[in-house]
């Protein structure tokens, strides 16, 4: 059953037309990898995803809801769609625990205890348990992302959303993010990963999209698409990054 | 010497009303000045003009005009009543009100845009994005240049004397009148302002200090 159904989608900023008419699904307990270079639009794509960007044309509907209606709640919508950002995009003023329980509490009216223990059973979980009570200016980067997903998590979403997660960190911090994203693959959540990280897309993703220019050029398992492109435009991206 | 210490219960009263009508001013003047930030910052037109055009009316006019206007002009409507003291509470507020208003947008405006986007797929609302993300974390940036403002409405308290408020300066000019040693007391008179602003000052400091991002 697909959880996100993408049907041409067109996304404009100004006169400059940055998705040309995407169509494509994201199934439960799937993981998609959308692949590309810079400009390609792929982060825009994700945006779209949960109206972080208008919708200028086509349709998008997240678990029955098409959200390109204008009297959808997109709070409501929101609450199921967790979403993980390059730059983290922690609250610098509260704290890790702070931080993970606030929408819980606020949005879904949990009490504080019962936001408190889920909070710290999501922390162990990114193996971040003993930083609860810091600040996320005291965190690594690869920490602060690790406390990002936890935050997304608390508000146990049916599909959660990167969006570069691993570009704005040093090299030795990728690996403990990623083996996050991993265990949450593997216990079935159903993610969209737009990512640099050919070594993730290829071992985690269920299927690997590949966008260029707006369009989505190549969509496959992707041991297919890594091992035999057919497009040349992949080709030539895969040559470069591989 | 003796002159000095018979002038300073006279005077102190002046101070007291002085920081009276400062600290009054400067919270009617915040929540004016709030409520004008999110005026000016919201998709509302009309509500975006009349924001826009309070803070250039009050920032193109001196305070001493806005004074009398409010003072002499809405008194001299028959269904207005202000005592000088209301009116010159009433002139601080407006006034520190419009800048402040400025200081709250600039400081709201300076909040990373990702902290928006964060709070929103989680699906907080916009007003409770506004009141647990950004205004927090706002408010904090803005703390240097409130001070300053606080210290700025401070001295407009001054100019207060002219609607016969005994405040500081105007109990300055009874003395001074009745003593004729403008020299020592308003060097006394001074040095009150001065150890009133360096206070509110080190109390800036302190807030800034306690609420500082880790």
């Amino acid at each position: 059953m697909s959880i996100i159904e993408v049907k041409n989608l067109k996304k404009s900023f100004g006169d400059l037309e940055v998705l040309k008419d995407i169509s494509t699904e994201v199934n439960e307990q799937e993981v998609v990898c959308v692949i590309g270079p810079s400009g390609s639009g792929k982060s825009t794509f994700l945006r779209c995803l949960n109206k972080l960007e208008e919708i200028t044309d086509g349709h998008v509907i997240v678990n029955g809801h098409d959200i390109t209606d204008p009297k959808i709640n997109i709070n409501k919508i929101r609450q199921e769609v967790g979403m993980v950002f390059q730059h983290f995009n922690l609250f610098p003023h509260k704290s890790v625990l702070e931080n993970i329980t606030l929408a819980p509490m606020k949005v879904k009216s949990v009490n504080k205890q019962a936001a408190r223990e889920k909070a710290l059973e999501l922390l162990d979980k990114v193996g971040l348990k003993e930083k609860a009570d810091s600040y996320p200016g005291e965190l690594s980067g690869g920490q602060k992302q690790r406390v990002a997903i936890a935050r997304a998590l608390a508000m146990e979403p049916k599909v959660m959303l990167f969006d570069e997660p691993t570009s704005a960190l040093d090299p030795e911090m990728i690996g403990e993010v990623l083996e996050v994203m991993k265990q949450l693959a593997k216990e079935g959540m159903t993610m969209v990963v737009v990512t640099h990280e050919m070594g993730f897309a290829r071992e985690v993703g269920d299927r690997v999209i590949f966008m260029d220019g707006g369009f989505i050029v190549e969509e496959k398992e992707p041991e297919q698409l890594f091992g035999n492109p057919e497009n040349e435009r992949t080709k030539a991206f895969l040559g470069k990054v591989l | 010497m003796d002159l000095i210490m018979d002038s300073l219960p006279l005077l102190w009263e002046g101070l007291k009303l002085t920081a009276y009508i400062t600290v009054l001013g400067l919270f009617f003047g915040f929540i004016i000045g709030l409520i004008t930030a999110l005026f000016r910052l919201s998709p509302i037109a009309p509500l975006k003009w009349l924001a826009i055009w309070f803070i250039n009316i009050v920032r193109g006019t001196p305070f001493l005009v806005q004074l009398f206007f409010i003072y002499f002009g809405l008194n001299s409507l028959s269904w207005i009543s202000l005592s000088p003291i209301n009116a010159g509470i009433l002139g601080i507020s407006i006034n520190a009100g419009a800048y402040i208003a400025e200081i709250i947008r600039a400081g709201i405006q300076s909040i990373d845009k990702g902290q928006t986007e964060a709070a929103r797929t989680l699906g907080l609302s916009s007003a409770q994005t506004m009141r647990y993300i950004i205004l927090p974390q706002a408010l904090r940036r803005m703390l240097p240049t409130f001070v300053n403002q606080a210290i700025i409405s401070l001295k407009d308290t001054s100019l207060l004397s002219v609607i016969g408020i005994a405040e500081l300066t105007q109990r300055g000019q009874i003395v001074v009148s009745a003593t004729y040693e403008a020299f020592k007391i308003w060097t006394v008179v001074g040095i009150m302002y001065f150890i009133l602003i360096y206070l509110l000052t080190q109390l800036g400091n302190y807030v800034e200090r306690r609420y500082e991002l880790r």
